[in-house]
């Protein structure tokens, strides 16, 4: 059979883009976005490929009996159906612990667990199909309450128990008391990824099944292959990967979802299969933030300085491990926040229930901690007698100060003056309740529910530390390499492209480097080695820095080169514009001339330095680098109905060095976005292990209606550790812009929230 | 899948006759969600929204009526002229979804589907619509309080098709409001709509998205009715406060994913008080 491979989204380039580091050139996908053109993962089609579908467990927890395929098969158009018998590689997949079945076996263990798949000529076949298939549960009380796990009073609903993770942190005197105590009980709200670009893949079979190729949108390729390869029982290399055009992650697309069932269904029938997800899919299908339940208590002296915090998490990871572990040792080793702290107990866990799995989201577990110390925070100063701002002024950290791990703070470390440039920034000129005559200023919008009269104006803040990088000793890379030829620079990487606009980056950092205006693109696959995840902050450090290392070789060639044909030595040879000069004489040749008809082909591997596993005390150099970030919100706010309006966020954030300005404040605003929306609406709502609410009627997100006014400082202090200066943007703005908002809310009506998202009947009642 | 398109009533009403069991489709708002979310299939639709009769409106300044097509979009009824005639049915109309869905939503769509939270059903309530139906049998008027019998569910008979509603064109005060969790393009969690007749002396409140279908406050509006100064369009505070209080006993709320039955009851309270005052803005006595 025929197939014709689809495009990849890498490969799309607009040679008329041009831009070097520190300039905002467009994005070579940004007009085939807007115009509608772009192909999406969800795009994808090949000659005579087949729908698949997935069969989903209806219950939080049972045991399969029995499933019965007979009428299914009878079913006419019907190509394959598989079920867990049908695996023919490991039978379970997992980021850091496989505990999680391709198809469940004896047990489901959430609400959309996948029993079976099924590939047909017609998506109604396939749905027709799936109601053919009688799978006979014998259901059972599910484990719904993080805490029964904890407490072991519900007996284990996997073999690997019901605990991923305890850590303990104990730090310096734990008999240290402090002449103020404030504590205060947290809760965090289940926040989805939400991206708009639904999971989708297609995956076109080898002749004879010798392996498989696919086109996913994903954030990791090489470690899906992997994973993918192992339950195929292959190896890794007879499965390739090319990257489908990504609508957004956050997080969603780190762990399998569809690559295995796709490839299964391919390989069984011999046919390109395709696999696209409807948004209530969507919801069962991937993890989501985890919930979370914190207790915190802050010791200080009179005024204000922290001299012990006691904490206990609970974060609920649902059904399977996924990046649960991980998630946990971020929220606890960032219970501090970026504030100076010598003395310390945390007990932190995270746990296995029936509810649906948590794992990777934007701040990933910071989120979660940064909730409860800036309510602390807020605690302390009120008992304290001092403002939001001087509380967090005392105590900010700096570098050099170490964290309740024992690490110390390498990085440039600006807290003050995040704090000082964010307070800086001006407040609304916009009187309380908006201007006159726009309704959609007030809170309630266009429902038209409030005047002027009604509405109380309220200003918090929030900072926050975000860890960037992976951490516990994992040897981080990313790979590039660069071929000149030309004038004209191709990059190569499998740095997934999620929407943070590394394809911008990538071709600025080679202009900059090489002295070109062309850049090639090649497509993101997985024939050259691994990018890492795009998450944690840091494709910009690592693919950046793989990128800037192999054109800072491929530079090195054409030196040479140039050196040898002009009798000139090398270490002379510098970019100027366009050109190759000689810092100490009259040389000039424009690298178009230079490396015309010769190729200079670099590959780089850039690893960040190695960290280390935290001993039982929670004590060791667990994380790679830090970035700092304060946030001030002002909201508007109708106490009698609980509306609110986001009216304006001010942040400074330590970026180290704008590589693209533009691409920052993008980052900057969406983390915002995502920032209000855990704070005022987004939440999965769970009723026994069921959601209600997997939709976008009823799951909402904000729209650019409730989008404040963003005022941003960027603080630029290049970051010696890092490759080009700069540190990662991503995640450090829906870190503390929730405390913010929900700050501001308590300011506005008097009374203390805490949890989040704020629901308009906790500000009534 | 079959699919009609009609191009006059007489088709659309044959079609319907010849498949009674046929969906009728006009913007597509609600039905496309349903069908592409797998809740819902259809064998057959009939297609009305190029009807031109269901398209158009008609005011009768003699009688004092509106009578509206049932397929009239919301985008529509949110500009003039048509919200000079029922300025809460415009209000109504602007919290309607996204502009695009304001494009294709239909007023006809709105009463047919009979959710409890239809953004436009507290206004046909407030001001005791007229729900135009036919078929090929002939036609009928009914109520809009007779017509809804609950939660998605009406007296529409199979083979019947909503033509269009008739409203009157009221002098005094008109308003709606509506509480959502999202600042625009969000389902009522609860939603109030007050309308007054200076004339006729009435006050009217209807409440959505608190019962299982709209409901009146009568209790709320005949103590409004004998609060009111109409010719000064005052009402004392005591007043205003009993009549929110009297709302919230209308309301008969549930607990569900999307709010608590207290959180409706109290946001009743609230939209009625902040409603009559806007009816009523003037200081009683006058100043």
């Amino acid at each position: 059979m025929s197939t014709t491979a689809p495009v990849a989204a890498g490969s799309v380039v607009d040679p008329t883009i041009t831009g070097r580091l520190g300039d905002s050139p467009a994005r070579p996908d940004g007009v085939a976005k807007v115009q509608g053109s772009f192909a999406f993962s969800g795009d994808l089609s090949a000659d005579g490929f087949l729908w698949g579908a997935t069969l989903r467990s209806p219950h939080p927890y049972a045991r399969v009996v029995s499933i019965d395929l007979s009428a299914a098969w009878k079913i006419n158009g019907v190509e394959a159906i598989i079920t867990a018998a049908d695996v023919p590689g490991k039978p379970t997949y997992g980021l850091i612990s496989q505990d999680q079945p391709v198809f469940a076996a004896e047990y489901v263990r959430f609400v959309g667990e996948p029993v079976a798949a099924v590939a047909a000529n017609h998506p109604d076949t396939c749905r027709r199909a799936l109601e053919a298939i009688v799978v006979t549960y014998e259901v059972l009380e599910p484990l719904t309450d993080p805490e029964r796990s904890v407490d072991g009073s519900f007996p284990p609903i996997h073999p690997d128990g019901n605990v991923f993770r305890h850590q303990r942190i104990v730090r310096g005197d734990t008999s240290v008391t402090g002449e103020v105590v404030v504590e205060g009980d947290y809760e965090i709200g289940m926040q989805d990824q939400a991206f708009l670009g639904l999971e989708a893949a297609l995956a076109i079979p080898d002749p004879g099944g010798a392996g498989v190729e696919l086109y996913v949108a994903t954030q990791w390729l090489h470690e899906d292959r992997h994973q993918i390869a192992a339950c195929l029982g292959l190896e890794d290399e007879q499965v390739r990967l090319t990257l489908g055009g990504v609508g957004g992650a956050f997080g969603a697309r780190e762990d399998i979802s569809l690559q295995v069932h796709t490839c299964l269904l391919a390989l069984r029938t011999g046919r390109p299969v395709r696999i696209a997800y409807s948004r209530e899919e969507s919801f069962l299908g991937h993890v989501h933030r985890h919930p979370a339940r914190i207790w915190m208590r802050h010791h200080a002296t009179v005024d204000g300085k922290i001299v012990k915090i006691e904490a206990r998490f609970v974060m609920d990871g649902g059904a399977y491990a996924s990046t649960s572990s991980a998630v946990l040792i971020n929220a606890v080793t960032h219970t501090q926040g970026p504030y100076k702290c010598d003395n310390a107990v945390v007990d932190g866990w995270a746990v296995r229930t029936n509810n649906l799995p948590c794992g990777a989201m934007r701040g990933f577990g910071v989120v979660q901690a940064c909730f409860a110390h800036e309510g602390q925070m807020d605690r302390l100063a009120a008992a304290c007698g001092l403002d939001p701002v001087e509380i967090r002024l005392r105590n900010a950290m700096e570098t050099g100060d170490r964290l309740i791990t024992g690490q110390v703070i390498e990085n440039v470390a600006p807290v003050a003056r995040c704090i000082l440039e964010t307070a800086a920034l001006p407040l609304p000129d916009e009187p309380v309740g908006g201007h006159d005559g726009d309704p959609m200023r007030l809170p309630g919008g266009a429902g038209l529910t409030a005047d002027r009269s009604h509405i109380r104006r309220g200003i918090g803040w929030g900072v926050a530390i975000k860890n960037l990088m992976y951490s516990e000793g994992f040897d981080d890379y990313s790979t590039a390499r660069c071929v000149l030829r030309d004038g004209v620079a191709s990059l190569k990487f499998a740095t997934s492209e999620v929407g943070q606009g590394f394809v911008t980056i990538a071709g600025q950092i080679a202009r900059s480097v090489l002295g070109v205006d062309d850049v090639v693109l090649e497509p993101i696959d997985t024939t050259i080695g691994s990018a890492g995840s795009t998450s944690a902050s840091r494709q910009t450090w690592m693919s950046g820095g793989a990128v800037d290392g192999a054109c800072r070789l491929v530079r090195e060639q054409l030196f040479a080169h140039v050196g040898s044909q002009h009798g000139i030595d090398p270490l002379r040879l510098a970019i100027d514009g366009r050109d190759v000069i000689d810092t100490m004489g009259d040389l000039r040749v424009p690298v178009a001339e230079a490396s015309a008809g010769v190729t200079f082909e670099e590959t780089f591997e850039h690893h960040h330095r190695p960290t280390e596993d935290l001993d039982e005390d929670g004590q060791g150099n667990c994380h790679t680098a830090f970035a700092f970030v304060a946030h001030r919100a002002v909201v508007d706010v109708d106490p009698e109905l609980g509306l609110v309006k986001v009216i304006q966020i001010a942040t400074a954030q330590d970026i180290g060095r704008a590589l693209n300005p533009l691409s920052v404040l993008g980052q900057i605003e969406g983390g915002i976005a995502q920032g209000v929306g855990l704070a005022v609406m987004e939440e999965i709502i769970q009723t026994d292990g069921r959601v209600r609410n997997a939709n976008f009627t009823d799951y909402l997100l904000p729209t650019m209606l409730d989008m404040p006014d963003v005022l941003v400082s960027l603080i630029e202090e290049p970051d010696p550790m890092a490759p080009l200066g700069a540190k990662g943007v991503g995640e450090p703005p829906c870190i503390s812009s929730t405390p913010a908002v929900v700050a501001a809310i308590r300011d506005a009506i008097g009374k203390d929230l805490t949890r989040t998202p704020v629901r308009p009947s906790d500000i009534v009642f | 899948m079959s699919v009609t398109v009609a191009h006059t009533l007489d088709d659309a009403l044959a079609s319907l006759a010849a498949t009674p069991t046929a969906t009728v489709l006009a913007g597509g708002t609600d039905l496309m969600v349903e069908l592409n979310g797998g809740h819902r299939r259809t064998d057959a639709v009939v297609s009305v929204n190029r009807v031109r009769e269901l398209r158009s409106w008609r005011h009768d300044p003699a009688a004092a009526t509106l009578h509206i097509g049932a397929a009239v979009t919301y985008a529509e009824l949110a500009a003039e002229p048509l919200a000079s005639f029922a300025p809460a049915l415009a209000q109504a109309a602007r919290t309607v979804g996204s502009p695009q869905i304001r494009n294709a939503a239909t007023i006809g769509g709105n009463v047919g589907t009979a959710s409890p939270a239809g953004d436009g059903l507290p206004v046909l309530s407030a001001l005791d619509a007229v729900v135009h139906l036919a078929s090929l049998a002939g036609r009928r008027d009914v109520a809009f309080a007779e017509f809804a019998t609950g939660p998605k569910r009406t007296v529409l008979q199979p083979g019947e098709l909503i033509t269009g509603i008739t409203i009157p064109v009221l002098s005094g005060y008109q308003g709606y409001a509506k509480v959502g969790v999202r600042n625009a393009m969000v389902i009522a969690t609860a939603s109030a709509c007050l309308a007054v007749d200076v004339p006729g002396r009435s006050v009217r409140l209807a409440l959505g998205s608190v019962g299982p279908v709209i409901l009146r406050a009568p209790e709320a509006e005949a103590l409004a009715v004998a609060a009111a100064d109409f010719e000064a369009g005052a009402i004392d505070a005591d007043a205003v406060e009993a009549f929110g209080a009297a709302a919230g006993r209308a309301a008969r709320p549930i607990d569900d994913h999307r709010s608590s039955a207290a959180y409706r009851r109290r946001a009743i309270e609230v939209l009625a008080r902040r409603l009559l005052v806007r009816a009523f803005p003037g200081t009683p006595g006058g100043e």
